[in-house]
């Protein structure tokens, strides 16, 4: 099969960027849609041209290091799917598709499809943990947990760090990210002494770094590709209300 | 050379504590003055420096991702062993130990592999305090399941994300130092040679993958956690960006490296679909607890399973090994799989794959059941294949999935090199000739939490270090290398890409270095790979600089190291004139096709010393005693 890719060419954070025309004629519909960007670049290196820079590294849907925005989609049209895990045979022949790198303030462009999200590192960093140091932890089942919110934290632990949620929300908010992981740890009884200090610090840090805030629209639900839901938002705003209220 | 491996002797169940209580401390008020770098933030890299910070040493932590979340380590579906014997069903220290050193064809340091097997246990606990959500009885306790290779239920998991889940516990609390201060992290930095200043590891240099920059980084001592070097073959379970280059320039510094041709192939994974194919997507090997593997009896059966009686198929792997049955260890179920394919009874449109078919689990249990326990992998299957394995059984073949070579250590895991540490796949030490499912995630944890923080210490303690800046000659001669390599990459301006040459060089490794290996055919490779390799420095076309975001330029520096690892994976390989686990010798086999130990002339680890590129390394050999484990032919009947 036959595709038409615009794709957005930036030289760099400085540059302007602008989006450019590409065919890729042979196309397989067995290939993912990384590797069909693999047989364009190939083409591209074969005319002396510069390949189109993507991050991308597992390719099995699990490191959270690829995506773009596939005709305003982020990771493309499938649901519950990475980009690298998006393949050919869900597009039509001669189908034109516009790839745009993660759309948000939070994430400045690095180069083509490339952008920088170290600002989830900066969240993780700021209470997105259990501080518990290495050795001074109990027998494993000494800690039950029941399996209804084991379930639960690991529905929210299935957070891959891609930043689709980010890049498809009109606010840039960063809230189905922060909101996954306070679930996480705020549904196991290891993560209560610090839940409301750690809602406190999450969510002031997503703020100062320029991501927007959360208006219930659930973009970031359609296209996360873990099917993370909504409800981690509103956990995430009762621990943060409670502990505001409290001071802690 | 003699090969220390500082391994304590006395009872095996002691050796491990009475080396902690003799290695030196560093005062707690002096571990700051210590500047640690770890490279690699996977389970090893990354547990190492969330460790070590908590320790008060001042930590260097890089990766070449743009987050340390983003490692390898994260793909790791199926499990984590530990000896808890939570299921009362006769698991133990030891029996882990000797399921491990058995499992490994004894090609593995005995002491290593019981402190690993000691150390599995707080692995859990530490895992489990940091909120991993591992599987739960509907009691609260923690859930086990089974995994090749042992009789007993030991493996902890989370869904099919048991890597991930993992990482993340690993990478939170090294976020928590990141935030704290105490470790500072390079994100989009890749090492590119190593720093020795009389004879200790004292930096790395590296370069900033946005910018360009080049730059040397100093401190007392260095940790490797890079990983292992399966995309050699190219097509691999690895992810794109895994490479053997930290290891591979600290070996040209002068660290050995140990049985390279100790290679793993994982038996399930996604056949080869085309030309195109990037990667090769693994599918757990948990699926083999309730997935059944066979081919149909009769050569060149094209219909579809369903439609084959079960008086004409063969469950293979059930009828050769009925006790292990579908459970056997990855080595010989891979080496199986080749063989019936190798005998026209393959299925799918290249014949290059087998069955494992849930029908009977689906009609045992419900589907509800299997969805629970795998319903991310068959997923997965689905969204690749497009095939439904609810209903048509999955189509599997063998792929490169680890490396269980790699910088030899001694038992401290320290390299030859003095202040070079070398942990989790990045180094060769527990796991032999072959490695256990569920045992790649205890390794990394325990050296990373466990060891490296114990033994990194009485080295710092017991070392004089004498002050350098980034102006010595020696810090100068690295920057110099690295700007040299990359100015041949880019000056080469030749007329195929980088990829095309990766790709040859994986279809030379695969087709004479891999799952069967002989003399004849490791020969071929040995004279192939040094005339690819002149043509690729003469004709690798690099375009862009050296100064930007330039990912073919990435690309080529690793797979220029490949090249030169190829040919002694291919060297170990023929000079190894034996089988053992991950590594079969056509050459040597047992009449039921089995693999054939020589344990009286391969008894040992064997670790190489590098002489230049394209010259023969110097060998020298670490010889193996078991004490404990005495070594057998293994059997899985």
């Amino acid at each position: 099969m036959r595709i038409i890719l615009h794709i957005w060419r930036q030289r760099s954070a400085g540059d302007s960027g602008r989006m450019v025309r590409y065919e890729v004629p042979n196309v397989n519909q067995e290939m993912s849609f990384l590797e069909m960007l693999d047989v364009l670049n190939e083409d591209l290196i074969g005319k002396n041209e510069d390949p189109v820079a993507f991050d991308h590294d597992c390719r099995e849907g699990i490191c959270g290091m690829c995506g773009c925005m596939v005709n305003g989609m982020a990771h493309g049209p499938l649901p519950g799917t990475t980009l690298c895990q998006l393949h050919m045979r869900h597009f039509q022949d001669g189908e034109e598709l516009y790839l745009e790198p993660w759309r948000a303030r939070a994430f400045p462009v690095v180069k083509d499809l490339v952008v920088d999200r170290s600002a989830f590192d900066r969240i993780i960093a700021a209470g997105g943990y259990i501080s518990v140091s290495t050795g001074s932890a109990p027998d494993g089942n000494a800690i039950l947990v029941p399996k209804e919110n084991a379930e639960s934290s690991m529905d929210a632990a299935a957070c891959i760090g891609c930043g689709a949620c980010v890049a498809m929300c009109p606010n840039g908010a960063a809230a189905l990210f922060t909101g996954a992981k306070m679930a996480h740890l705020g549904l196991l009884p290891q993560g209560q002494p610090e839940r409301g200090s750690r809602a406190l610090a999450m969510v002031a840090l997503a703020k100062e770094e320029l991501f927007g805030s959360c208006t219930n629209i659930g973009e970031c639900e359609a296209v996360c590709p873990k099917e993370i839901k909504l409800e981690v938002i509103a956990r995430m705003n009762r621990d943060f209300i409670k502990a505001s209220l409290r001071g802690r | 050379m003699e090969l220390n491996s500082k391994s304590p002797s006395g009872p095996i169940e002691t050796r491990w504590e009475r080396q902690r209580f003799h290695l030196k401390l560093v005062n707690p008020a002096n571990k700051r003055k210590y500047t640690v770098i770890v490279v690699g933030t996977g389970l090893a890299g990354g547990s190492a420096a969330a460790s070590l910070a908590e320790l008060g040493y001042n930590v260097h932590c890089f990766c070449f991702q743009d987050s340390p979340r983003r490692a390898h380590s994260i793909a790791a579906q199926g499990g984590i062993n530990a000896a808890k014997n939570y299921h009362n069903d006769g698991d133990s220290v030891y029996r882990l130990f000797y399921d491990t050193v058995k499992g490994g064809d004894f090609r593995a340091r005995e002491s290593n592999v019981y402190r690993l097997a000691q150390i599995s246990l707080n692995i859990i606990d530490q895992c489990v305090a940091q909120g991993v959500p591992f599987a739960r009885e509907y009691s609260g306790y923690l859930d086990n399941r089974s995994f090749g290779g042992a009789q007993v239920s030991r493996t902890f998991y989370a869904r099919g994300q048991t890597g991930q889940q993992l990482l993340l516990g690993a990478y939170q609390a090294l976020e928590k130092e990141i935030g704290k201060g105490t470790v500072k992290m390079f994100p989009r930095t890749e090492m590119l040679d190593l720093i020795i200043i009389d004879g200790q590891a004292r930096g790395i240099v590296t370069r900033n993958l946005i910018t360009g920059k080049v730059e040397s980084h100093l401190a007392d001592a260095v940790v490797l956690g890079t990983g292992g070097y399966g995309n050699v073959y190219y097509l691999s379970t690895n992810a794109k960006g895994s490479n053997t280059t930290a290891i591979w320039r600290a070996h040209k510094r002068g660290a050995l490296f140990a049985n390279p041709c100790f290679t793993q192939i994982h038996p399930t994974c996604i056949p080869v679909s085309g030309e195109y194919q990037s990667k090769l997507t693994l599918m757990s090997e948990s699926l083999r607890n309730d997935g059944r593997v066979w081919v149909p009896s009769k050569k060149g059966d094209k219909r579809p399973p369903s439609q084959i009686p079960e008086a004409e198929r063969d469950y293979y792997l059930e009828r050769k090994y009925p006790s292990f049955g579908n459970l056997v260890p990855r080595d010989v179920a891979s080496r199986n799989s080749k063989q019936v394919c190798d005998e026209g009874r393959g299925v799918g449109e290249t014949g290059l794959a087998v069955f494992l078919d849930f029908r009977d689990a689906i009609q045992r249990l419900g589907q509800n059941v299997i969805k629970e326990r795998y319903g991310n992998l068959f997923d997965m299957y689905e969204r690749i294949t497009g095939e439904d394995p609810y209903k048509e059984p999955m189509r599997i073949y063998p792929a490169i999935h680890y490396t269980m070579g790699g910088l030899w250590v001694d038992y401290n895991l320290m390299s030859n090199i003095p202040g070079l540490y070398v942990i989790g796949e990045a180094n060769f030490s527990d796991h032999g000739a072959n490695r256990l499912g569920a045992s790649a995630l205890m390794q990394g944890l325990a050296d990373g939490y466990f060891v490296l923080p114990n033994t990194i210490g009485d080295y710092l303690a017991s070392t004089k270090f004498g002050k350098v800046d980034v102006s010595h000659p020696a810090v100068l001669d690295a920057e110099r290398n690295v700007a040299e390599i990359t100015r041949k990459l880019l000056g080469a301006k030749g007329t195929r890409s980088v990829d095309s040459y990766h790709r040859e060089l994986g279809k030379i490794m695969w087709d004479y270095c891999g799952m069967a290996r002989d003399r004849a055919g490791l020969q071929v490779a040995l004279s192939k790979i040094p005339v690819l390799r002149e043509q690729f420095w003469r004709d690798v076309k690099v375009l862009g600089t050296g100064e930007e975001l330039n990912q073919s330029l990435e690309k080529a520096g690793r797979v220029a190291d490949f090249f030169e690892l190829a040919e002694l994976m291919c060297l170990d390989a023929a000079h190894r004139e034996e089988s053992c686990g991950g590594h079969f010798r056509e050459e040597y086999q047992t009449p039921e096709g089995e693999a054939a130990r020589d344990d009286e002339r391969y008894s040992y680890a064997a670790a190489w010393d590098f002489q230049g590129v394209g010259k023969p390394p110097a060998l020298h050999k670490e010889p193996l005693t078991f004490e404990y484990v005495h070594p057998t032919q293994r059997s899985y009947k």
